[in-house]
């Protein structure tokens, strides 16, 4: 086990040193960091000085071997835009964005648990295909499109919540919706389909025979077994929640790590987007590494291949 | 997505009816007199040298003070620290200050201030973004406690305007102890409004000053807290003024604000900006498109446009066609003498039949906002016989193909960063500097000596006659001002400015 642990180690390693790098080349070829910062009606002369004063005159082999020995003394340099520490802006950024990833992973466990439930015990009814309808309608809209419906609901016609901001909870429904539907989907299938797969194993079918409440059945002999890969899939869908609330947040102004990369961006900000990038890289590796040590664990099987 | 997005935005508006009818408004900001303004942009910093987005100068205008003051509507300048001032020479000019004047923190304002902010700002090492609104800069000198003498570079007729308008005065000992860091994470100013809590990248709240100097050419305000959010997304801010969560939001586009109109608690409020809109034309040696070097394919796409049916018809209102290559109201700005060029699609076609490109002409066009109207304008231009093939970029990847002389025609606009004189706008495409594709060397030379005379009778001739020899060569189709849309919620009174400033010290409620 520990070996099949430090094997998997290096390779998250390998891979989170792999997107920094392809990172760092990619943000550099999407446009010169100079002119963006010099902005609208700046002298030639004005963006070449900014050139030499940030270091982006020298070759990118060399701006990216200095960025990574940096990063690995945990010098993760200063904003562009800012012109403050990119560990001090993360780290004020990164709550509010793991609140709305462990807020919106439970909203989309609370849905897609008893769905997928439903669906199974249900299955090929008309309860079946209204989840089959409910999850293919989460996968295919948009989030942006999702979350202004949401507001158009809840903030404008009932008044409800408000529209934007990160002040209070009532700031953090809207968002939680609109992230965890687009995620609920895969578990429900998987909670269908492990428990069609376990409500005809052997043993179900024997705790019926002796007579047990259906309730019971379903519930405590069943949906135990059929959760299994579903904890895998759990910490694989943070990592893509905390990744994937650059859209949201920006539509909800919420001031965390995701409006901080669209705000990066806008103004090419290269030292913060390589952060935020590099971190949730890592997340998501770490995450996915979690998953496969819980598979593991799990199943002796997967060790062994 | 573009028309998911509309899609919403319909429905957003549509909604806005029938909630506004049947639940009725909350108006929390009027309860408690405050103006809930949201904005798409964060500033990087709220020291004004140390942003160069239009709300840091919005912040600047509302917690610092500058030297003198420019009336929006007038455009007369009025004293404000300082009380008077004299061009001592051609370089030099003196400021009287004024007494009695305190920053936020209790700090005595006078000459010392003023000094050490304009030598501070002027050095290069200080780093501050918005350069061009200071490398004019030489020196700041006090004569005495209420008297201080500045003297440009180079002779820089346009030095009060900028005084009066980006360049404030920080208070000396705060500054000099917290530098420009400080200043962002603690803004302390003299004007008007002062800031009382301040979340970089997501919120800034003002609070009226109560100290603030009766003899301001800036009324005492009305407005006792403005709370300004920072919200990126378009339909965000369109939803939170439906739904009475901002009372104030600006840079609506056009389509967005009409439908807007109908709802019973918001107002809708269009006015000019001082953002000009006109096509530049490529006629360097080496350039792609060798037929723009031809008079007549210059003044045939001229003719091709439809100026003011574009205003009427996409622009919007406030918006008005313009004949130079300049805002009317900047000093110096005519169109006195300059050709015009009326739509004319018949003359466009026999203009380029002359010149030889009477079976069509192929050009590049390179445009990176109001995308809508360079297709209007390719429309134009199809139907005389020019084919144009457009190409969308991002602003600095636009000028990066300008400057390395790969364009052939360009949809540009500029916005002279609010300056109500010609040397803020001409010159910058015309007198041979980066951004200039003609360089024609009789323009350049009347547009410098434009800029580098004090002489006010001197300054207008030779600007007047280079927009005139521009307009007669045909460089450029001087298009149209932008206007910008507001929209606000129905009880708030406020007036929309050329210089895109709104004014909450001017605002109050119904």
């Amino acid at each position: 086990m520990i070996g099949y642990v430090l094997k998997r180690l290096g390779l998250a390693l390998l891979v989170a040193l792999a997107v920094s790098a392809i990172a760092f080349f990619l943000l550099r070829l999407s446009g010169d960091a100079a002119t963006a910062i010099a902005g609208e009606g700046a002298r030639q002369e004005d963006i070449e000085l900014i050139r030499k004063t940030y270091g982006l005159d020298r070759p990118l082999v060399v701006q990216y071997v200095e960025w990574l020995w940096q990063t690995l003394r945990g010098d993760f340099g200063t904003s562009l835009y800012f012109k403050t520490p990119v560990s001090a802006l993360v780290l004020d950024k990164l709550p509010t964005t793991i609140v709305l990833g462990l807020t919106s992973l439970g909203f989309a466990l609370l849905v897609s648990i008893p769905l997928g439930v439903l669906a199974a015990v249900y299955a090929n009814s008309w309860i079946d295909r209204l989840a089959l309808a409910i999850a293919v309608v989460g996968q295919a809209l948009p989030n942006f499109f999702f979350a202004l419906i949401l507001v158009m609901f809840f903030s404008i016609t009932l008044r409800w919540l408000p529209v934007s901001g990160s002040d209070s909870w009532a700031h953090f429904v809207m968002p939680t919706i609109a992230l965890g539907y687009y995620v609920a989907p895969a578990f429900m299938r998987l909670v269908r389909a492990g428990m069609i797969e376990v409500l005809s194993a052997d043993y179900i079918r024997t705790a019926r025979a002796k007579g047990l409440p259906a309730r019971s059945v379903i519930f405590k002999h069943a949906l135990r077994n059929a959760l299994v890969p579903v904890v895998a899939l759990t910490a694989v869908q943070l990592g893509f929640l905390l990744g994937g609330s650059v859209v949201v947040e920006t539509i909800f102004a919420l001031d965390g790590l995701g409006y901080l990369a669209y705000q990066s961006i806008t103004y090419k900000d290269f030292p913060v987007m390589q952060v935020v990038v590099l971190l949730l890289s890592v997340l998501y590796v770490l995450l996915t590494l979690l998953a496969d040590v819980a598979n593991a664990w799990l199943d002796p099987r997967i060790r062994v291949a | 997505m573009g028309f998911m997005r509309k899609a919403v935005v319909a429905g957003l508006a549509s909604t806005a009816l029938v909630s506004g009818v049947l639940t009725g408004v909350a108006f929390a900001g009027k309860s408690d007199n405050t103006v809930r303004f949201a904005y798409d942009q964060a500033p990087e910093s709220a020291d004004p040298f140390f942003n160069n987005v239009r709300i840091g100068v919005i912040i600047g205008q509302h917690v610092w003070d500058t030297l003198v003051y420019r009336d929006p509507v007038t455009n007369e300048y009025k004293g404000q620290l300082a009380t008077a001032w004299r061009w001592i020479d051609d370089r030099t000019l003196e400021f009287d200050l004024r007494q009695g004047v305190k920053f936020h923190n209790g700090e005595e304002f006078d000459a010392d201030d003023v000094v050490y902010t304009l030598n501070f700002v002027a050095k290069p090492e200080n780093k501050v973004v918005t350069q061009q609104n200071v490398s004019w800069i030489e020196k700041a000198e006090k004569v005495d406690k209420y008297k201080v003498r500045v003297t440009t570079k180079q002779v820089f007729p346009a030095a009060v305007e900028y005084l009066a308008g980006p360049v404030v005065i920080h208070p000396n000992e705060y500054y000099e102890k917290v530098g420009p860091k400080g200043q962002n994470d603690k803004p302390v100013g003299s004007g008007p409004y002062k800031v009382t809590n301040y979340v970089p990248g997501k919120s800034i709240t003002l609070e009226k000053n109560p100290d603030y100097f009766r003899d301001s050419p800036k009324p005492a305000a009305k407005i006792a807290k403005v709370e300004i959010r920072f919200i990126p997304d378009r339909q965000t801010q369109m939803a939170e003024a439906i739904s009475s969560g901002v009372d104030l939001i600006m840079g609506v586009p056009k389509d967005q604000a009409d439908q807007l109109k109908a709802a019973p608690h918001l107002q809708v409020v269009s006015g000019e900006t001082m953002r000009i809109v006109f096509l530049q034309m490529n006629t360097l040696e080496g350039a792609p498109s060798p037929a723009l070097k031809d008079e007549r394919v210059r003044k045939a796409i001229i003719h091709a446009i439809d100026r003011p049916t574009m205003v009427k018809q996409i622009v919007g209102e406030g918006s008005r066609v313009i004949d130079t290559v300049c805002f009317p109201s900047q000093f110096g700005c005519t169109n006195d003498g300059a050709v015009k060029y009326d739509y004319n699609p018949a003359k466009a076609k026999q203009l380029l039949a002359e010149a030889g490109y009477g079976n069509g002409l192929e050009l590049d066009i390179v445009a990176y906002r109001e995308r809508n109207q360079t297709e209007a304008v390719i429309g134009y231009l199809r139907a005389v016989g020019i084919k144009a093939n457009l190409r969308f970029l991002q602003y600095a990847a636009m000028r990066d193909i300008i400057r390395g002389n790969k364009a052939m025609l360009t949809h540009q606009t500029w916005g002279s960063f609010s300056v109500n004189d010609v040397s803020a706008s001409t010159p910058v495409f015309f007198a041979a500097g980066d951004d200039d594709i003609t360089r024609d060397p009789a323009v350049a030379e009347l547009l410098k000596k434009g800029d580098n005379s004090v002489e006010p009778q001197m300054r207008k001739e030779a600007y007047r006659k280079a927009l005139a020899l521009i307009a007669e060569k045909a460089y450029a189709v001087p298009m149209y001002s932008l206007p910008s849309y507001y929209v606000a919620a129905k009880d708030l009174v406020f007036k929309a400015y050329p210089d895109e400033l709104p004014r909450f010290w001017e605002m109050s409620w119904k």
